[in-house]
């Protein structure tokens, strides 16, 4: 029989994170971002350069939703949480979302969304390249991130693509420290990094384990 | 801050003037943070009173000026200049100042004076970021000795008819209007008359970014970004279309001459 106090701390855990406003909540609080640059460009308070403002902060906001869509596998194990994976998908796309915003800023607002320029752009600075090149990788992960296609790869080969979010990861990061570079202002890129270099470890450390555990479970002849 | 026109032709852009607030919220002044609008925040800090420059160096008559002396030096002329930015925006500035020449021709520079070296204050007190790792300070700026004796290089004590406020350079700057912003040294302590070509605080950090010359030129792209156009703060709102960068900002006819026969691709 199951142990009454274990059964009661599930029980008193599992409403918040099973709850079914959760998801909703989780999606007005991803839209507050946008909303709130949306809003601050209609009343003109993002200062003497809103385009640039807009571009940053754009930015800023794909780089944060990318760690967070990384922290769940590693928290949901940790915090021995498995119902965390449910808002894993909602996270991924908001990132591939603020990503798109991101780029479309940096389009129209800095390039005035002339394609020759922008291609120009693309292939002359590496800086525009790699971050060009994250946004290029996310698309397929957006495009695949619902059941009937999870159900069309088959679960395997489907994980086998949205691990390119590595990648992915890593691209974002070399492009903002290219970004930041010009100023040799090394802060905010360390921290970005070492968040990353902490969830990207931390399932290089776990596969390892796993793998040593399988090779212990071999029958010794 | 009293002043009078400037009688020089070409000191009086016919651009729009930006409007103050912009000009003097959104600024680089690494000193107080490398964020536009950290100068702005905590710039008030800075004592400007009392100030010395020294200038020093290949001259025959060293001196330590005393801000208001300097002041005095030569009568106070408002300029209107655009300020082209290395990061690809622009501003038009109302500068109160004098070309930077009335003090070169007081210290009597030597023949070896090839070079005028700027440095500006770094004084970790006052300035919060004094003694991070962005730069190697203090800043450090120069010019040739033909562009520091250039009458469009201007040494500026005050803009929009008052005296500078801190986050702008405070109490004295300069406006070298053909160059890149950062060529315009904020909060001047030193002025140094020397042989050699200084090394700038940017070449020290980024020399394949940042050159000793640094004309404005659309022509030669910054590594990371094109400067063929630049966004005029505070005109047409956020979609405004970028403008066609001018050679030397617009100032080629008055300073194209010092650069003649050379590769400004090699020298940025």
């Amino acid at each position: 029989m199951a142990n009454p106090a274990i059964a009661a701390g599930a029980a008193r855990k599992k409403p918040l994170l099973l709850h079914p406003a959760s998801k909703p909540l989780l999606f007005a609080l991803l839209l507050l971002p946008l909303a709130y640059l949306v809003w601050a460009a209609a009343t003109d308070s993002l200062g003497a350069n809103p385009a640039e403002a807009l571009i940053r902060r754009s930015g800023d906001w794909t780089l944060r939703l990318l760690c967070a869509t990384l922290a769940i596998t590693p928290l949901r194990v940790l915090l021995k949480q498995p119902a965390l994976v449910r808002f894993r998908r909602m996270l991924g796309v908001a990132t591939f979302g603020y990503a798109v915003v991101h780029f479309v800023c940096y389009a129209v607002l800095d390039q005035g969304l002339d394609l020759q320029v922008i291609l120009k752009d693309i292939a002359k600075r590496p800086f525009i390249l790699v971050g060009t090149a994250a946004l290029v990788l996310m698309t397929p992960l957006a495009l695949t991130s619902f059941n009937r296609a999870i159900k069309a790869l088959g679960g395997k080969r489907w994980q086998r693509l949205h691990q390119s979010i590595y990648a992915i990861a890593l691209l974002a990061l070399l492009h903002f420290f290219w970004m930041k570079a010009g100023k040799n202002d090394f802060t905010q890129w360390s921290i970005y990094a070492a968040v990353i270099a902490a969830l990207l470890g931390w399932r290089v450390w776990e596969a390892k384990k796993r793998s040593s555990a399988a090779l212990l479970k071999q029958p010794v002849s | 801050l009293a002043s009078v026109p400037s009688t020089l032709p070409s000191a009086n852009a016919m651009d729009k003037v930006t409007d103050y607030q912009d000009a003097t919220t959104y600024n680089n002044f690494y000193e107080f943070g490398t964020d536009k609008s950290d100068p702005f925040a905590t710039a008030g800090r800075m004592k400007t009173r009392p100030w010395t420059v020294t200038v020093e160096g290949n001259v025959a008559k060293p001196q330590t000026f005393d801000i208001e002396q300097l002041m005095k030096l030569a009568p106070l002329e408002e300029r209107l200049y655009r300020l082209r930015c290395v990061e690809g925006w622009s501003m038009v500035i109302p500068w109160i100042g004098f070309s930077l020449s009335e003090v070169i021709k007081r210290v009597q520079p030597t023949g070896n004076a090839k070079y005028v070296e700027f440095v500006t204050l770094a004084d970790p007190k006052q300035m919060p970021f004094v003694g991070s790792r962005v730069l190697d300070w203090p800043y450090v700026e120069g010019l040739r000795m033909d562009e520091a004796l250039h009458p469009l290089t201007m040494l500026v004590f005050g803009m929009y008819g008052e005296v500078l406020p801190n986050q702008n350079g405070a109490p004295l700057r300069l406006a070298v209007p053909w160059k890149y912003g950062f060529k315009s040294g904020k909060s001047l302590v030193k002025i140094r008359f020397v042989e050699q070509q200084p090394r700038t605080a940017w070449q020290k950090s980024a020399a394949e970014e940042y050159g000793f010359y640094s004309n404005v030129n659309p022509n030669v792209d910054h590594p990371r970004w094109s400067q063929a156009t630049e966004r005029r703060i505070g005109e047409g709102g956020l979609f405004a279309k970028k403008r066609p960068t001018l050679m030397f900002n617009g100032y080629e006819p008055q300073v194209g001459q010092l650069y003649a026969g050379m590769d400004l691709k090699k020298n940025y």
